[in-house]
């Protein structure tokens, strides 16, 4: 048990995804401009990771991972350099059924962050969640924590960059620092601040 | 016939006046992590720009046959498999590189540069402009990459390529490297920094206000 939580605080702050293992900057970039938009952006990652990683597990160990094929008599089979397809299509399949029950089941929450879906199919945090699954081997409980705590990492991450940008909506910068230069000094300053987590970690 | 593409600038518009990662904001994941070395970001470019060339011109041969609806998952799934060629190649004849990139490589099938320029250019033009335009983003791209590996690797380490461009002071020279230059922290300042100058000097890149504050009515007396 504390095995699982002392996994699920490394995933979700010294791993933290986009600031310190530079993943799925792209939208970390692109949607925090406001604070609302990062929140929906969050808990759509969160969503999303807790459920791919744990599906890919089972893929990976089920059907590609070497010797899979045993109980069929194929024990010398592997497949694993198949991974990346299986995963991309996997994660596709997940976001586009994740986006219609949604909107069938719950409109209101569709409405309010559903577009950010889509986008998240060729998000590389959640592509990078499920190879880190199969790099670290991790078993199948593990996955579930790993996935959620990254999801999670990468919500709070996004949360608080979103809230800073909002309020320097007003303030007065240098033209040419306007928009993406100041948003990388800020992700900068915030990845030291993470840092220190590491430090926490190391002493434990 | 219609206006001929003109291939000159189509190849180095992306270099500094539509660069994919400092205007574009396409491809950045992979271009901080990579850039701890000079020799890393070099192979990172060299397998970028290669999958990104092959899978234009491949989606650009069979642009008139994709479904509209399904064209998301044909992109990904061409993308993905060269991008498996690539990671097995480099696996096998380049070991000790491929480590040190681990699962970046495998990250350039999400990588937003390859589908953004495949969604939005390779899917409409013919195969050689939508070659050269891949090639040229690849350009812009690596550009970016070395750039930020060598200042990296001079700062961080001294070193260029691996070879001691400063003499450290732990072997008698004079320059004491600086640790922060390896770390996460310094790849977003140097990148903010970047995107500071290019957009000082192209003007034209700035982006507009988001507010603009209301005009102060002076009352003259």
């Amino acid at each position: 048990m504390t095995d699982l939580w002392s996994l699920f605080l490394s995933a979700a702050f010294v791993d933290n995804m986009p600031l310190t293992l530079f993943l799925g900057l792209c939208t970390f970039l692109a949607l925090s401009k406001r604070p609302e938009s990062a929140l929906g952006l969050g808990i759509a990652m969160t969503g999303v990771l807790g459920v791919t990683v744990p599906l890919n597990w089972l893929i990976y160990r089920g059907l590609l991972a070497p010797g899979a094929w045993t109980w069929a008599g194929m024990p010398e089979l592997d497949l694993s350099y198949l991974s990346l397809i299986a995963f991309i299509g996997v994660i596709a399949a997940t976001v586009q059924l994740l986006e219609m029950l949604l909107d069938r089941f719950f409109p209101a929450v569709h409405a309010s962050f559903g577009v950010f879906l889509p986008l998240l199919t060729v998000q590389c945090a959640i592509l990078a969640g499920s190879l880190f699954m199969v790099d670290r081997s991790y078993g199948f409980s593990e996955s579930v924590v790993f996935g959620l705590g990254s999801g999670l990492g990468f919500a709070v991450a996004v949360v608080m960059l979103g809230a800073i940008r909002g309020r320097l909506a007003y303030a007065d910068l240098p033209a040419g620092l306007r928009g993406l230069g100041i948003a990388f000094i800020l992700t900068g300053l915030m990845s030291l601040g993470f840092a220190s987590f590491a430090q926490m970690a190391m002493s434990q | 016939m219609a206006a001929r593409i003109d291939f000159w600038a189509t190849l180095t518009d992306p270099l500094l006046r539509q660069n994919p990662v400092t205007l574009q904001i396409l491809g950045i994941c992979s271009a901080l992590a990579v850039t701890t070395s000079l020799a890393t970001a070099l192979t990172m470019s060299v397998s970028l720009t290669l999958v990104l060339t092959l899978s234009a011109v491949l989606i650009s041969l069979i642009r008139r046959h994709i479904p509209d609806t399904i064209r998301l998952i044909v992109q990904i799934v061409i993308v993905a498999s060269l991008v498996i060629v690539i990671d097995q190649i480099l696996q096998a004849y380049f070991a000790e590189i491929s480590r040190a990139l681990s699962i970046y490589v495998g990250l350039i099938t999400t990588n937003c540069l390859v589908l953004g320029r495949t969604e939005a250019y390779a899917r409409h033009h013919a195969p050689v402009p939508a070659a050269v335009d891949a090639f040229g983003n690849g350009l812009g791209y690596s550009l970016i990459l070395l750039t930020l590996g060598g200042v990296r690797e001079l700062f961080g380490r001294g070193q260029l390529f691996g070879w001691q461009a400063f003499p450290l002071a732990d072997a008698g020279g004079w320059f004491t490297p600086l640790g922060l230059m390896l770390l996460a922290p310094s790849a977003f300042f140097l990148l903010g920094g970047l995107v500071w100058a290019i957009r000082s000097w192209r003007v034209e890149q700035t982006e507009a206000l988001e507010h603009v504050p209301p005009a102060r009515t002076m009352t003259v007396e």
